[in-house]
């Protein structure tokens, strides 16, 4: 079953079929998934593990390719788009968080913000005044110098989000970005996340096994083997 | 340049096995940068060996005198410009370990057949004018500071002198510079009358003669006319090209070149697999960070360049400590402690250190930037 988004759609997945070769074996993870998500919604994906939910997450943010079916991001097909352009699209148009924060152990918090702005044009103090400002904005200016293993698992995400936030994505995609986190620090996750939502209208869309999680999105959809429904499938 | 910091940064990350690379790089360098230094030293005399110059010596052995009479025969031949003759004298300055040749000479024959010598007209004056007078190389000089004006006292081994004594007294009146970086300035010259009328025995005798030709194509053809003209002597002579000479001083150790070759290729193979093996671990334990900078928009191209530049980085810093540390031990000087006639580092061979970091980075991370390249970005960040 699918869901039919209002016209000013973002997102658009449809007839995505999604298939995974393990030696002999073949695993169809997606089977004709059609999705529609429009501009500034915040989406829950949830499902039971092995449902498809972070591939279909790779798919919409061009991390992954779909064997069948297109995927449209802001009227751009972009399971067209070469390797290159795909990469040069993502760092434009995609911000990425992970359950496990994947920090570059070796940079400070700004350095890590800093990174997805290597590819860009700017200056070096350009780079560094936008940095601030994403640190800023997710509230760990005070510790900008410090190293990923000095921060806290909540300390560590946020800077994730920065770094995920400071190039002004069109889309922050999250997957279990609350995964790794306590309560406390999960909800203060979460916060960030609808603020960014409804404050600055960013269009998120969040895997997530919690149910808690699930209740700060807009819309919450459901995936088992492959298919989309509003409701939770036991 | 905005990279850097990243590349630099990478190598941080485990510092003991970066440091470890990086010290076994360096090693390799030196090693590179001092044998070369070696080879040089054996090389050199060969290289500024006058293509138009020929030794003749006795066919038997070096050590077989030639009458000086030679020398007039010699310069009659077609072909030679002229002729001039020398004789070991094999003396010991305080010790055996001081070792440094030491030649009879006619002094004016001298300047007209090694114009590489550089002497001030007021010193080649002082040693025309002084019959126990000696011309020293600077590099000699420089060895046991001494300075004009000295008297040098050598122990003759061969040669007694006529009055029985052994030790013979010589005053430093000129010293001469080499025109070029590989001119021997190790060498002490006497004059040869003053050598010739002191010595016990062998008056009238010399050990070669060097010969100038008038057109160097055509000095096998000199020497061979050479060598006819003294067949079936009492001294029968041998002819070469002062090169080939030399060079065979060289080979009587063994082929100096060939086992240098042999001991820096296998230095430099196993830092290969070192540097190798480093950057295969870098990349393999850092998959999922690869796949987090594709993620966020690094093309597999630069990926690729991320990690060729960590094997840049990595033997760039090895490669020139080593190269460094290398010309600061050979500017220390000759470890022989006079044996060698230069001791240096020529900067051509400097720059081939050069290039062999950049070949040895390529090699060492090419294969890692290839997988990095590779990486599918979703199944990666799984791992």
């Amino acid at each position: 079953m699918t869901d039919n988004g209002s016209p000013s759609c973002l997102v658009n997945v449809s007839g995505v079929d999604k298939v995974f070769k393990r030696g002999s074996e073949v695993i169809h993870v997606l089977g004709g998934l059609d999705l529609e998500i429009p501009d500034g919604e915040f989406l829950a994906l949830m499902g039971p593990s092995g449902s498809g939910k972070s591939t279909l997450l790779n798919l919409i943010g061009g991390l992954d390719r779909p064997s069948e079916g297109k995927v449209e991001v802001g009227g751009l097909r972009i399971d067209k788009l070469s390797d290159r352009k795909l990469a040069g699209w993502r760092a434009r148009h995609v911000g990425l968080v992970f359950q496990f924060y994947n920090l570059m152990p070796v940079l400070s918090a700004q350095r890590n913000v800093e990174l997805p702005l290597l590819l860009t044009k700017l200056s070096k103090s350009e780079r560094k005044k936008r940095a601030a400002i994403a640190l800023d904005i997710v509230g760990l200016s005070h510790r900008a110098g410090h190293f990923p293993r000095q921060l806290s698992g909540g300390e560590q995400q946020r800077t994730g989000i920065a770094r995920a936030i400071v190039t002004d994505p069109t889309l922050l995609l999250c997957d279990e970005p609350t995964g790794d986190l306590d309560r406390k620090s999960g909800d203060e996750i979460l916060d960030l996340l609808q603020a960014l939502n409804k404050e600055q209208g960013k269009t998120i869309i969040m895997v997530t096994h919690d149910v808690h999680a699930a209740d700060r999105a807009t819309r919450t959809l459901h995936l088992n083997k492959g298919q989309l429904s509003t409701e939770a499938v036991d | 340049m905005k990279y850097l910091y990243l590349i630099f940064s990478s190598l941080k990350r485990k510092k003991l096995r970066t440091g470890l690379t990086i010290l076994s790089i360096m090693v390799a360098f030196i090693l590179f940068g001092y044998l070369t230094a070696i080879r040089q030293a054996f090389d050199a005399g060969v290289e500024v060996a006058g293509a138009d110059r020929l030794i003749v010596r006795h066919k038997v052995s070096i050590i077989q005198l030639l009458p000086q009479s030679y020398e007039a025969k010699i310069e009659s031949i077609d072909g030679v410009d002229n002729a001039t003759h020398s004789t070991w004298f094999g003396g010991i300055y305080q010790q055996p370990t001081n070792f440094f040749a030491q030649m009879p000479i006619v002094p004016e024959e001298l300047f007209d057949m090694f114009p590489e010598f550089i002497v001030s007209d007021e010193q080649k004056a002082a040693w025309l004018n002084t019959r126990s007078g000696v011309l020293v190389g600077r590099g000699l000089v420089d060895r046991f500071g001494w300075k004009l004006g000295d008297r040098i006292p050598i122990n003759a081994n061969i040669w007694r002198k006529k009055d029985g004594g052994r030790t013979w007294e010589f005053d430093l009146v000129a010293i001469y510079d080499g025109a070029e970086k590989g001119t021997d300035t190790s060498q002490f010259w006497i004059r040869y009358d003053f050598f010739d009328e002191t010595r016990a025995i062998g008056a009238g005798l010399v050990g070669w003669y060097t010969v100038r030709v008038s057109d160097p194509d055509k000095a096998a053809e000199v020497a061979a006319a050479i060598d006819a003209e003294f067949a079936n002597s009492a001294q029968e002579t041998k002819t070469e090209p002062e090169g080939a000479f030399i060079q065979g001083f060289a080979n009587q150790i063994g082929n100096i070149g060939f086992i240098i070759m042999s001991i820096m290729s296998a230095v430099f193979f196993t830092i290969l697999l070192v540097a190798g093996n480093t950057m295969a671990y870098t990349v393999r334990e850092r998959t999922n960070e690869l796949a987090v900078l594709k993620a966020i928009g690094f093309t597999d191209l630069g990926v690729l360049g991320l990690v060729l530049g960590e094997s840049f980085a990595l033997t760039f810093v090895g490669g020139v400590l080593g190269l460094g540390l290398a010309s600061m031990l050979v500017s220390l000087g000759d470890p022989t402690n006079g044996s060698f006639p230069v001791f240096y580092l020529p900067g051509s061979e400097l720059l081939l250190g050069f290039l062999l970091i950049v070949v040895m980075a390529f090699i060492a991370g090419i294969v890692p930037a290839l997988q990095a390249q590779k990486l599918q970005i979703a199944d990666a960040l799984r791992r």
